[in-house]
């Protein structure tokens, strides 16, 4: 009897100890992580932890202390730079490392190894792993890495880097583990330099990723070459370009030519008619930013004021880790990137840099013929060239490996083919050549900014910047003011890229890359300020094909509001940066008003156009005026592009601008008729429909307490494994599209800073997260509130003899 | 007497045990406990369920108040616990106590007389 009782309870407690603490039965390990000593109870920090520590590392050369203020910024001060780079990778890890991997490994296409194949509805190894691996993104960093290390100040930055992450994932043991590691149930790998460049590949992605190659083919299969060009214009009437209109251009260095087929193979509107494969992923359309500087005779100071704002897609944790960096050589303050050494965006003692993205298409595709189905050769100027492979081994968790075998041509990967065709490709090949396959060394330009003490020092700074191309704002006490459309941009004839390329042979190839000193930029321009919002660079005179699409209303009412601003201090950037004035509405508003005929109108009707006729043209958070207009110019590109773009498969949408430039020039633009029909449409016609179609999705919001513009447009921002309860939802916080203040859903000014570089640098800064990536950790999104309301934290550059100061909240020690 | 001093024993000995070890140590400790201290199957279970049941539950509170409810509130939107913070250290709580009980429970028939 007592062997049976003793055999039945030793039973049931190894049988809970499997059920509570595996995953055998339930979905989480319930006992290992609810083990107040071992699980999550670990990570919920004490509100008043004190960070305070003594560290001592075999590995430094020297002493650092680190002081962290009330809003947890480090301010490191380092006897060298090799220390200051090893404590920087310490502290990205102990306040945000489950996100470095995270996002490294989905660069790496590695994801399947964490989460599985499939997570929810998401085809995690089709639709994220094989892309990006396909993409060639290990490729691309493994090469970009061999360049990093070439170079004797990039290798010391990554390595002491490097080392600074391991050495803090070497302390670790379970209870110390991040909050997802326990959630999702896997444990941190070693840090490496190939981390590093992979995020960077993963930046690249993200901002030199766009294009519409194969969304412009498919339109290209259905429309004619003139309403191609009416909807896909080269340049926008409306665009102030970023190198003011009339600048002259030298002649080019590099002459380019389309070949002699273009006519017949390339520029053949209505001929083919394939379905193409859809890219998985695409980078967010929105990525842009604004940036500006103005010089001193526009200041009240007398000194210049740079600004930045890069609109990203908003996660928790953030993108950025704000810090100072101080050694002997240089003291930098701003963001950096968890994943990366350096100060982003920022300033030191003489000068600030900030950047928005450039928007050029870098990467373009190429049909290719294989000669059988085992892709071992293709044509390639008549002859059958061997293929080179890549094996992608791609481990998913509970299951056996994925091998993925990808060719590579001289073009680049074959990143779609009959082993992975996204959809139906009809059986044919597309390499991909994206310029940032090319091995470059970005990492070298923020060494090199980070202690820039001049316009030369900046110049040569930002020549190390390939891809992503970026704007490169500048300015300095010494009052230079400086823009440089900055990154190595393929030479291109007119088009070429925009469609998919013939890849049988080296005709359709780029022909050479624009010399970095034809980059548009300017220095001191007359007018007082620089500025740009990823529109295009300049005006036709440029002499070189830009490809790619460029929004062009943030940056035209910047330089309206910049040109007629003067006495300007800090405070007036700060609200020029968070301003909600809508000028796509200005410009669109008068044609719809026009074309409206309220007679037509019934009671319910009318209530809401008087709301859109009385708006005042902000997007601020109560009005309602900003939601009748966005879902009334939504609803008039339906009424006028579905008739025509339906026919189009593959997700191809027409620029915003396109419809509203082509009714500003003539209120008969002929898309205006809806092909489907006997009778002819006319734009009045288009905007009554649409409007009377809305009505009622706008007493519906009404109805759902979302009748003002922020609960209507509800901006949120989510943890990286979009889990609501660790997000940030429902923010009030007015802005949008075509607004400076690009706030939208999930997406906007992922950092504001304003540098005023007067003597005593003054500068302002705020982004929505928190210092410390732990959702158990007040410091987790402690700095959104404020940046929802619009309000700056004062930037302080503490000095090294302010230790005592009562900003000091805490302070590590860093020694041998 | 015997039965305080079992369960302080218990808290005491999962405590330090789960400094080294994983957190299904606690079986353990309830285990070595109620075989040095010899009870009744009824009275060793509740020794093993009411030491971890204060231990779990306590030091979860404990660092729940800590820190300020911040994480146990996240949380229990990500565990089926509807937002409550003390449904988060009611489960840990009752976690700990099985486990401990039957361990202890366990130990107690292991050392029965026939």
């Amino acid at each position: 009897m007592r062997i049976i009782h003793f055999s039945i309870s030793l039973f049931a407690t190894i049988a809970l100890i499997i059920l509570l603490g595996t995953k055998l039965v339930l979905p989480a390990p319930l006992a290992e992580l609810l083990s107040p000593q071992h699980g999550v109870w670990q990570n919920a920090e004490p509100a008043t932890i004190n960070y305070s520590a003594e560290l001592s590392f075999p590995r430094l050369k020297g002493k650092a202390d680190v002081y962290f203020d009330e809003r947890l910024v480090p301010h490191v001060f380092a006897d060298n730079d090799e220390d200051a780079f090893f404590i920087q990778g310490y502290l990205h890890a102990k306040f945000r490392l489950w996100q470095m991997e995270f996002e490294t490994h989905a660069a790496a296409g590695r994801l399947s190894e964490i989460l599985g194949d499939k997570m929810g509805t998401t085809d995690v190894l089709n639709k994220v792993d094989r892309y990006f691996r396909r993409l060639g993104m290990g490729y691309a960093a493994e090469k970009s890495l061999q360049m990093m290390e070439a170079d004797t100040a990039t290798k010391m930055m990554c390595d002491s880097y490097t080392a600074g992450v391991n050495a803090y994932i070497a302390s670790l043991n379970y209870s110390q583990l991040p909050l997802e590691y326990k959630l999702l149930g896997y444990k941190p790998e070693a840090w490496t330099n190939l981390k590093t460049a992979l995020f960077i590949k993963y930046m690249a992605f993200d901002l030199a990723g766009g294009e519409n190659d194969f969304e412009f083919t498919a339109a290209k299969n259905i429309l004619s070459k003139i309403d191609f060009e009416a909807i896909v214009p080269l340049r926008p009437d409306s665009l102030d370009p970023i190198i003011p209109a009339g600048t002259l251009f030298d002649k080019p260095g590099v002459a380019v030519t389309a070949p002699a087929s273009a006519d017949s193979l390339y520029f053949n509107f209505r001929k083919d008619n394939v379905v193409l494969p859809v890219e998985p992923i695409k980078p967010n359309k929105d990525n842009g930013s604004n940036n500006w500087a103005v010089n001193g005779k526009k200041t009240r100071s007398g000194y210049p004021i740079l600004c930045n704002d890069p609109h990203l897609g908003l996660n928790l944790p953030s993108l950025w880790y704000e810090m100072q960096i101080h050694t002997p050589h240089y003291n930098a303050y701003g963001v950096s990137f968890p994943a990366a050494p350096g100060i982003i965006i920022g300033f030191n003692d003489s000068c600030a840099f900030g950047v928005t993205n450039a928007e050029r298409d870098v990467r373009d595709y190429y049909t290719i013929q294989f000669k059988d189905a085992s892709r071992s050769a293709y044509l390639y100027n008549g002859e059958w060239r061997p293929t080179d492979f890549r094996i992608e081994h791609i481990k998913i968790k509970d299951k056996p490996d994925f091998i993925d075998t990808v060719a590579y041509t001289v073009f680049g990967p074959v990143i779609f083919d009959t082993a992975y065709t996204g959809r139906s490709s009809a059986g044919k090949s597309y390499a991909v050549r994206w310029k940032a396959h090319d091995a470059s060394n970005e990492m070298k330009m923020f060494y090199q900014l980070d202690r820039a003490k001049n316009y030369n020092d900046y110049l040569e700074a930002i020549k190390n910047l390939h891809t992503p191309g970026q704007n490169c704002v500048f300015a300095a006490k010494n009052g230079d003011i400086a823009m440089w459309c900055q990154g190595e941009f393929p030479a291109k004839w007119k088009r070429q890229g925009d469609f998919i390329m013939p890849g049988t042979d080296s005709s359709y190839m780029w022909q050479g890359m624009i010399p970095q000193a034809e980059n548009p930029h300017m220095l001191n321009p007359e007018r007082g300020f620089v500025s740009s919002a990823n529109q295009l660079p300049t005006d036709t005179s440029y002499p070189y094909y830009f490809g790619g699409s460029f929004p062009n209303y943030r940056g035209w009412i910047i330089n309206k509001r910049l040109s007629k601003m003067a006495d300007i201090t800090p405070q007036d950037m700060m609200d020029l940066q968070t301003d909600n004035y809508n000028v796509f509405a200005e410009m669109a508003r008068p044609v719809l008003l026009q074309h409206m005929n309220e007679a037509v109108l019934n009671a319910d009707e009318k209530k809401y156009w008087d709301i859109f006729k009385e708006w005042n043209l902000r997007s601020d958070t109560g009005e309602t005026g900003p939601i009748v207009f966005a879902l009334l110019w939504e609803g008039l590109e339906k009424e006028v592009w579905s008739d025509e773009i339906a026919r189009i498969k593959g997700g191809f949408v027409p620029y915003q601008s396109s419809l509203l430039e082509g009714v500003l020039r003539d209120s008969a633009f002929k898309f205006v008729d809806n092909i489907n029909t006997p009778q002819k449409e006319t734009l009045s016609d288009d905007v009554q429909a649409a409007f009377k179609k809305i009505v009622p999705a706008l007493k519906k919001a009404e109805a759902a307490g979302r009748g003002s513009w922020a609960a209507f447009k509800d901006t949120h921002i989510t943890h990286l494994t979009k889990l609501p309860a660790l997000s940030r939802l429902h923010l009030a916080i007015g802005g949008g599209t075509h607004i400076i203040n690009a706030t939208k859903e999930d997406h906007g000014p992922s950092w504001r800073m304003v540098v005023s570089l007067t003597p005593e640098t003054q500068a302002y800064g705020v982004y929505p997260g928190g210092q410390n990536g732990n959702p158990g950790s007040k410091y987790y999104d402690s700095f959104i509130d404020s940046w929802t309301n619009g309000k700056y934290y004062p930037l302080w550059v503490m000095k090294q003899n302010e230790t005592a100061d009562k900003r000091v909240k805490f302070k590590m020690n860093f020694n041998q | 007497m015997k039965f305080i001093a079992s369960v302080l024993l218990t808290i005491l000995m999962s405590f330090v045990i789960c400094l080294y070890m994983d957190w299904w140590s606690i079986a353990i400790a309830a285990f070595v406990v109620a075989i040095c201290i010899h009870q009744t199957p009824l009275k060793s279970f509740l020794t093993g369920f009411i030491a971890l049941l204060l231990l779990w539950g306590g030091l979860s509170w404990w660092i729940d108040i800590k820190n300020e409810h911040v994480l146990s509130h996240r949380l229990s939107l990500v565990l089926p616990f509807g937002g409550s913070s003390f449904l988060m250290v009611f489960v840990t709580a009752i976690i700990g106590g099985l486990v401990g009980g039957c361990a202890a429970l366990a130990a107690s028939y292991a050392r029965e007389k026939k």
